[in-house]
């Protein structure tokens, strides 16, 4: 049996990558600040915070393990996002509102 | 407010939690640039950089209260070994991290009652900054015994690995809660805690995550440090005094 190909360096293949959300304050949402490398998800959390909120950027904090983020690829860019560009009728700005209704 | 017996007491007092602190956060910055993963820098850096805060405090205090008015600075960078108080275990050189989690957990687990106790202390100063550091340590306690679970309970070789290091670090331990005149004094003044008084729970904690950890706690070590409360130290504290006084003492006074 051969061994599979090593990519990275040692501490790459022993500890997972992870994507770190930041909450700043209560009432906004989660927002990506970036990723790290840590053993396991409570390692992550505690990296999280040391690397993150050192200067008190947040009140909540996720990770998510980078793996399990399936993501739009770049390729699929034209397809995936240009026919939203001349659908104007998807913004509500694009219809005028009726004089006689009421509460809109 | 506390009379003059009781400040004289506290300035002591203040002086060797202080150097615990800074002696502690000194080891503890060597390790940037040199732990296992760049996110274990930084959450040793921000641990060592704690301590460092609670040492300026305290010795900022330590010189208020002993009337000699001497700064942070001149306690930190102008005093020489055999007048730093703190204990050995802090001293200690830095040796592999599974050394550095077991000195961090009974250290901090230690410092975690402490000012849990001090919070209620006559000296304002005292009760202030102990009210802001338990919070600090409980996170350097958390971190700690995280590490020490993974490592325990982690491979054939962190867990042996982790095992030497409880037992190299268990001859520096029962310093930390000996009843020294200071702390004694500084007890009856109503400004400190009997360390004694701590061991239990910091025992407690200590016992259950090694266990947690399937790892064991050291028998009875055969020797045990002593000295460092009256400033007899053992030989690594002069090497780390000579690079972190150096450059204060070819420039003195100054800054940036």
């Amino acid at each position: 049996m051969s061994t599979p190909a090593v990519k990275g360096s040692a501490s790459e293949r022993s500890w997972p990558l992870w994507e770190v959300f930041v909450r700043g304050k209560r009432g906004l949402s989660h927002v990506h600040v970036g990723s790290l490398h840590a053993p396991d998800a409570e390692m992550a959390l505690r990296n999280g915070r040391d690397v993150y909120t050192r200067r008190q950027e947040g009140v909540s904090l996720w990770v998510v393990r980078s793996t399990d983020i399936t993501a739009s690829s770049p390729d699929e860019r034209d397809s995936f996002f240009d026919p939203a560009a001349d659908k104007v009728y998807r913004h509500p700005t694009f219809y005028e509102v009726p004089e006689d209704v009421e509460y809109l | 407010m506390i009379d003059a017996v009781a400040r004289l007491a506290a300035a002591a007092y203040c002086l060797e939690l202080g150097d615990d602190a800074l002696i502690y956060g000194q080891r503890l910055g060597e390790w940037i640039s040199r732990a296992p993963q760049i996110e274990e820098d930084m959450a040793l850096a921000n641990i060592g950089l704690d301590l460092v805060g609670q040492a300026r405090v305290l010795l900022t205090r330590s010189g208020e209260l002993d009337g000699t008015g001497r700064t942070e600075d001149d306690l930190a960078y102008f005093r020489d070994e055999r007048q730093f108080h703190n204990v050995h275990l802090v001293e200690q050189e830095r040796s592999d991290f599974g050394f550095e989690m077991a000195r961090m957990l009974w250290f901090s687990a230690y410092q975690r009652e402490l000012y849990a106790a001090l919070v209620t202390s006559k000296d304002e100063t005292l009760a202030g900054v102990a009210a802001k550091a338990v919070k600090e340590v409980a996170y350097h306690r958390d971190h700690a015994s995280q590490w020490v679970l993974r490592l325990g309970d982690g491979t054939s070789e962190s867990h042996v690995r982790m095992q030497d290091a409880l037992g190299r670090v268990a001859p520096h331990v029962a310093e930390l809660f000996e009843d020294d005149a200071v702390s004694v004094a500084a007890a009856e003044a109503g400004v400190g805690i009997l360390p004694s008084s701590l061991w239990d729970r910091a025992f407690d904690h200590v016992s259950r995550v090694v266990r947690q950890a399937t790892l064991t706690l050291p028998a009875e070590p055969t020797w045990r440090s002593r000295g460092g409360r009256d400033g007899v130290h053992s030989r690594p504290m002069g090497y780390l005094l000579a690079e972190m006084q150096h450059i204060a003492r070819s420039h003195p006074g100054a800054t940036w």
